[in-house]
């Protein structure tokens, strides 16, 4: 009887899978087991959070606890939309991201073509050295940095530099429209030596059979760059730049906190959402304007993630999307 | 052709070292700050070549320093104890997620690589931290939050794992008896060596260089303050001052704030160990950030 066998074979099966299902994840539990520490952790870190995220539509009670807090709506944001601030927080997170990234890049590239022209092996292995240092420092030691810098009473640049040119001392700290200049000077300084060593690895890696071939079709040294160095280089500029855009609605607070020493003067060109969202909640105690922008930043910042690496596939193929 | 690569060359160089002096010259003034003479300083501001050294900076921070050498001792302990569980957690990690056998291997990455994406952000960290789990201002305020995992760093470590140990190696041990443990402390990790010196720079890095943790978790506590706490709350006294709302706070913070060439001496003695060790760990450094351009 075909159909009793069928079953008994089915039956069979049944029977050792569980078993052997039981054997497989014993087999494997030392590897879940490594995987469970860490992956506590970013439940703590991570993922608790993400949960917290309501507090935005509540009004905090303590006494109540979170939970029991009352809804709000969406009060907490109409409050936040309706100051001028929310406009000047998003452009001043955007702009200042834009900028990061485009001269950032170009500034990166450029470094890393010139380092890898550079013949004597020595003086390589010190440039690449020396240009990773301020990568290496704490935002706190470059603010102090800065203050040497640019301390009215004290500071190198106006006792020397302007001194030395005739100029008039300059209150760096209450003038405004000089922070945009130095907040770009200051995070590129910082950054660059760290992304010109990530495009440095890439060309390392180009085969030198290209550029013979160039060379042998009679192309100069710019002709090199321009059809043989940045189009190997573009997977690495694509990867690079997908990670900053997905980042663009967040902002090194260090840089704009601590930098311009957090001058009143200054907000109107300094704060970012997230320096916002600190003063708020720590300084102002402002639980529910501050969870508004801080939900606002998460969000936004979601959807930028999912939208670059989207356009990404669509435009660079599957191998250049991040996921 | 030869005569115009000479010259190519010089230009690159020339740029090269200019770039380089941008880099140092900061830090040059900050070490001479710290050295010159305080009435030096208030005549002629901070220079790179100032005419009166003193060193009665660094006299008066040993001196009078127990709340120096406290931060500093809570910075090496910060350091010591985060770095080292951070690395052993991120090492158990990548070790796991590297294995292609493991079922459930893609979710579990994707578990770890989402807390790149989207995350909560500080209102509700900073909640979480002061009423839940409370570990504001305690010690442990310096250590747990933010910094012990980074999933980035996992994910660039899972990387290293799966490009540079052949799985037939790790195949072979275990059909020789080998547990899963004994399989990453004998084999893997010393095939790794540059990775892992990598990560212990990065971690150790980011704990050392940490400001944030104490500025948000221990504002009730500053005996925990680690150096680059400190430094951070001196930064904004000046501030207090220079805005000078009420005269007589004014005057009391100057009394008890530490004169200019003290605080550019606290900043050397926060940045010098990492330019000491930092040579030394170069070579692996570069290598391994490459390795994290690498898409995991």
């Amino acid at each position: 009887m075909p159909t009793k066998s069928a079953a008994l074979e089915q039956e069979m099966k049944l029977r050792s899978a569980a078993p052997k299902k039981h054997r497989r994840f014993l087999r494997y539990l030392p590897l879940y087991l490594m995987f469970l520490p860490g992956a506590l952790y970013l439940f703590m870190k991570n993922y608790l959070p993400m949960s917290g995220l309501i507090i935005a539509f509540k009004k905090v009670n303590w006494r109540k606890g979170i939970l029991g807090s009352d809804w709000v709506g969406l009060s907490n944001f109409t409050y936040l939309f309706k100051t001028k601030d929310a406009f000047n927080i998003t452009r001043n997170t955007l702009l200042y991201n834009v900028v990061f990234i485009v001269l950032g890049t170009v500034i990166a590239i450029t470094i890393a073509i010139l380092l890898n022209e550079i013949r004597r092996k020595a003086l390589k292995q010190i440039y690449q050295t020396v240009i990773l240092l301020p990568y290496l420092i704490s935002i706190v030691v470059v603010s102090y940095l800065v203050f040497a810098l640019l301390s009215s009473e004290t500071g190198f640049v106006n006792h020397t530099i302007l001194a030395a040119f005739g100029k008039e001392p300059v209150s760096w700290y209450t003038e405004p429209k000089y922070w945009p200049y130095i907040l770009v000077i200051v995070h590129i300084w910082k950054t660059f030596g760290y992304d010109c060593i990530l495009y440095y690895a890439t060309l390392v890696g180009i085969d030198h059979s290209y550029y013979e071939a160039a060379v042998i079709d009679g192309a100069n040294r710019w002709q090199q760059v321009v059809h043989v160095t940045l189009p190997s280089l573009l997977p690495t500029i694509i990867t690079l730049t997908i990670m900053a855009i997905g980042k663009i609605f967040y902002s090194d607070f260090g840089l704009f906190y601590q930098v311009p020493m957090d001058s009143g003067p200054l907000l109107d060109v300094t704060s970012t959402i997230d320096t916002y969202v600190y003063r708020g909640l720590i300084r102002l105690n402002d639980i529910g304007m501050s969870s508004a922008a801080g939900f606002y930043q998460s969000i936004v910042g979601f959807i930028l993630v999912l939208l670059a690496n989207w356009s990404v596939k669509k435009i660079g193929g599957e191998e250049n999307a991040l996921f | 052709m030869v005569e115009k690569n000479k010259s190519f060359q010089v230009v690159a160089n020339a740029v090269m070292i200019f770039l380089s002096l941008c880099c140092i010259l900061p830090f040059v003034l900050l070490i001479m700050s710290s050295i010159t003479d305080e009435n030096e300083l208030i005549r002629n501001g901070y220079s790179l070549l100032p005419s009166q050294l003193s060193l009665d900076a660094y006299r008066y921070m040993f001196k009078s320093g127990g709340k120096i050498f406290n931060a500093y001792l809570m910075t090496i302990f910060s350091t010591v104890v985060g770095t080292s569980c951070g690395l052993s957690m991120t090492v158990l990690m990548a070790y796991s997620l590297s294995r292609r056998d493991l079922p459930g291997r893609n979710a579990m990455a994707f578990y770890v690589f989402f807390t790149m994406l989207f995350n909560g952000g500080l209102v509700p960290t900073y909640i979480m931290y002061t009423r839940y789990i409370p570990i504001s201002n305690t010690p442990w305020a310096l250590i747990i939050p933010s910094l012990l995992v980074n999933a980035f760093y996992v994910i660039m470590m899972r990387t290293y794992f799966t490009t540079n140990i052949p799985e037939a190696v790790i195949e072979a041990a275990r059909i020789d008896g080998a547990g899963e443990f004994r399989v990453l402390l004998t084999i893997v990790l010393p095939m790794s060596v540059p990775m892992i010196a990598t990560m212990t720079l990065l971690i150790g890095l980011a704990y050392w260089n940490d400001w944030k943790n104490g500025l948000y978790y221990l504002q009730q506590n500053k005996s925990l303050y680690s150096i680059q706490v400190l430094l951070n709350d001196m930064l904004r006294d000046v501030q207090a001052l220079k805005s000078g709302m009420d005269a007589a706070a004014a005057a009391e913070i100057a009394a008890t704030m530490p004169s200019t060439a003290i605080k550019m001496a606290i900043a050397v003695v926060g940045v010098l160990p990492i330019l000491i060790v930092y040579p030394f760990f170069q070579k692996y450094f570069v290598k391994g950030i490459t390795i994290g351009a690498v898409k995991g």
